[in-house]
């Protein structure tokens, strides 16, 4: 794999290839810097909600400016909350074709390889580019079955009580801080609907791309799985290399209901001036499967641990994490599962490399409530240092209040192995070969649960992210 | 093809500032069998180490060539790519890495030297196909290839594994360090049929590494040599193994008093560390 990689990145000099960015001299409207009542009532001005949305919204900005900024995770001081746009519409018109989509935008999803990618192994699409999506297609064929695959903003519009019956069940506005500013500002993200026993078997797609500086993106995004239904979602992201911070900070809500199955797989690959706060939960009914697979590249600090609470009988959850923290980043990642029925299991695996003084953490929880007997659990964290400037942590919170559990937990932190390195060179591999394929072997367990399309992404960012880091 | 020689003088290595060997020369011919034997912490696994161009083992006094190639100032794949090759008595797991594709970038590496880095590796089908053929030969499951390298291998499978990248990268010249230990008869046998037949065809010098005659019933040596103290004292034919087989190393600490007490040393040394 390394070698047509190698043709491929050749010509990079850059860490980081998605730094390209557009003119934004063309937005058809971008708010000003900062955050007050005025900001999040023109933005459901705009959008020409619902009263209950706006009130939605301003509760969450009430709630927003009353909690603290949380004094775990990752230090956040730096965030100036009033230096940033909050809404950026970059056209007002949403394409069902790419042709649709201004040239400029689209040219973007081209470099990023979207329309090339939807041909080839995509159900459905969604592009969205700063506050709101300006690509959106669905497999006909699924369409008719009665799947439904729109952006937030349209869901709101035309199916208003599918969206006000599920929407902030699973987080609610006074979840967290974070949660709470995406509850006010939100803007974008996926509204996905599989109807009872429809099953989707190649992936839906959504992309977000952030292009202006000091841009907020705060998608929100509901994914709502019924019985027996199943559907394999994926998002991707990525933005400009700016001197100054952006902020993302997302809410994403999953129901899945009695017998269904959903596998949400993110590969965020952000710039590395991107505040990437992120608040992911899911509701796993009986004998439902929640599966979190979350590939954290880039950005200048991640907090991000997807949950998983499994309130029906028979419920699992697995989560899957991938963490790279290089220069100047910080990846506090990991996973939440909550044990609330009986027999009831959950799997996390958490791996994470830290390089050129990177700082990688795992931070997990794991909560078994009386009465969830015959429950098991299971969570390993792997930590693989490839310097000694780098950093990693684990915490993990453990709360069992059932006898009746059969609970794991493995943690291990290594650093690049000098007899592994050994090893691979006397057999002629140089020191960066060598490297880089023990790092994509520490990650296989984790690349191999991918779609073919994506693992081969996976590996082709990990050899970007490790060139030049040995020697 | 002409032959080359590996040609060691007056090699002294250190460890952690110790020193274990102390002068060792040794000549070996493409195509040449030859044994070196001693007793535990003699510094046999240390010139094996040494050769290879591992960094915790410091060189300090001494030259060691491949042919008109200098070792000593080559890094390890270097040296694999000048023809060297070393089986290791511990290899060690490389987790989450299958056997055939880190095989495939070994076997690139070294029949290609001067392919550059990101370039493409040697053909799939090709690769496959002679993997398969040396597999086979060695009495491998086809399983082998798709394990990661070395997780989870029985000693048994940890030496087949070694032999069978020594069938695979074709060395001018084979170091097995002691890779008739942990293995039952019949798996020295095969694992020695192996080595024999990379050795016949690629016209490879071999040194092997061992405690014991059993593996050098099936590998024979045409030199055998002895270390101890951290040199080569005895330097003879087959019968040397006889003579070591039936007599044991008593007759050799009388003999080299001076290098029985740095022996001895070693091995107070490597006692107090475990």
């Amino acid at each position: 794999m390394s070698t047509d990689l190698g043709a491929q990145v050749a010509g990079i000099k850059e860490d980081y290839k998605y730094g390209f960015r557009e003119s934004d001299a063309n937005y058809n409207y971008k708010s000003g810097k900062g955050l007050n009542r005025h900001t999040v009532e023109e933005i459901s001005e705009m959008k020409n909600e619902p009263q209950w949305m706006r009130e939605f919204r301003l509760k969450g900005l009430e709630t927003f400016q009353q909690k603290p900024l949380p004094q775990w995770g990752g230090n956040l001081n730096d965030l100036d909350f009033q230096d940033i746009h909050y809404f950026v519409r970059a056209t007002d018109r949403q394409g069902k074709s790419w042709d649709d989509v201004p040239a400029e935008i689209k040219r973007t999803f081209d470099k990023l390889g979207i329309p090339e990618a939807e041909k080839k192994f995509l159900a459905g699409v969604g592009a969205q580019y700063e506050s709101e999506v300006v690509y959106h297609s669905l497999r006909e064929d699924l369409a008719a079955k009665g799947v439904i695959f729109t952006d937030m903003d349209s869901a709101l519009r035309d199916y208003p009580d599918l969206v006000k019956e599920y929407f902030g069940t699973v987080i609610p506005i006074n979840d967290n801080k974070f949660a709470a500013l995406n509850s006010a500002v939100w803007s974008g993200g996926s509204f996905v609907y599989i109807p009872a026993g429809v099953k989707v078997d190649i992936p839906l797609q959504a992309y977000f791309r952030i292009n202006a500086e000091n841009m907020g993106q705060f998608e929100r995004t509901l994914i709502i799985v019924e019985e027996g239904a199943q559907v394999h979602y994926v998002e991707g992201c990525t933005a400009p290399i700016y001197t100054s911070e952006s902020l993302h900070s997302a809410v994403v809500e999953i129901i899945v209901k009695k017998g269904g199955r959903c596998r949400y797989t993110t590969i965020q690959n952000w710039a590395n001036n991107i505040y990437n706060l992120v608040t992911k939960r899911a509701v796993a009914h009986e004998d439902a499967l929640m599966e979190w697979v979350d590939g954290n590249l880039g950005s200048r600090l991640t907090m991000k641990y997807p949950a998983v609470y499994m309130v029906g009988k028979g419920a699992r959850a697995e989560i899957l994490s991938i963490a790279f923290a290089g220069k100047g980043q910080h990846q506090d990642a990991g996973g939440k599962v909550v044990h609330a029925a009986p027999y009831t299991t959950s799997r996390i695996i958490s791996k994470s490399i830290s390089k050129h003084g990177g700082r990688s953490s795992y931070r997990g929880l794991l909560k078994v409530a009386d009465g969830a007997y015959g429950s098991k659990s299971n969570v390993v964290c792997d930590a693989l240092i490839l310097d000694p400037q780098s950093r990693s942590d684990t915490y993990p919170y453990i709360e069992i209040d059932e006898d009746d559990v059969k609970i794991g937990h493995e943690a291990s932190v290594s650093k690049i192995g000098e007899e592994q390195l050994f090893y691979l060179r006397s057999r002629g591999l140089s020191e960066a070969e060598a490297a880089t394929l023990i790092v994509n072997g520490f990650i296989e367990p984790l690349v191999k649960e991918l779609p073919m399309e994506y693992a081969v992404e996976m590996n082709k960012l990990i050899e970007l992210q490790m060139e030049g880091s040995v020697g | 093809m002409s032959t080359k020689t590996l040609r060691i003088e007056n090699l002294h290595v250190s460890v952690e500032g110790k020193p274990i060997l102390r002068g060792v020369n040794l000549t070996i011919n493409q195509g040449e069998t030859h044994a070196l034997m001693g007793p535990n912490g003699s510094g046999k696994s240390t010139l094996s180490y040494a050769l290879m161009g591992h960094p915790n083992y410091e060189i300090t006094d001494g030259t060691a060539y491949l042919g008109d190639v200098n070792l000593l100032e080559l890094e390890a794949d270097e040296r694999a790519k000048a023809g060297l090759f070393l089986a290791f008595q511990y290899p060690t797991s490389i987790p989450g890495v299958t056997m055939a594709n880190f095989l495939r970038h070994a076997v690139t590496n070294v029949r290609m030297p001067d392919r550059k880095e990101g370039e493409d590796l040697i053909s799939m089908r090709d690769f496959r196909k002679e993997l398969k053929q040396k597999m086979d030969e060695l009495g491998m499951d086809g399983d082998f290839a798709r394990r990661y390298l070395n997780e989870g291998f029985s000693g048994g499978e940890k030496k087949r594994a070694e032999v069978l990248q020594l069938a695979m990268l074709q060395p001018a010249f084979a170091i097995l360090d002691e890779t008739d230990s942990g293995l039952d008869i019949d798996a020295v046998r095969v694992v020695s049929e192996g080595v024999n037949r990379v050795a016949k065809a690629q016209g490879t010098g071999v040194l092997v590494i061992t405690h014991y005659q059993r593996i050098l019933n099936y590998i024979q040596p045409q030199f055998v040599h002895i270390l101890y103290g951290g040199r080569i004292v005895e330097n003879g034919g087959p019968e040397l193994v006889t003579t070591l087989e039936r007599e044991g190393y008593d007759w050799i600490r009388a003999k080299y008093p001076q290098e029985a007490r740095v022996e001895d040393e070693l091995e107070a040394s490597a006692s107090a560390v475990v």
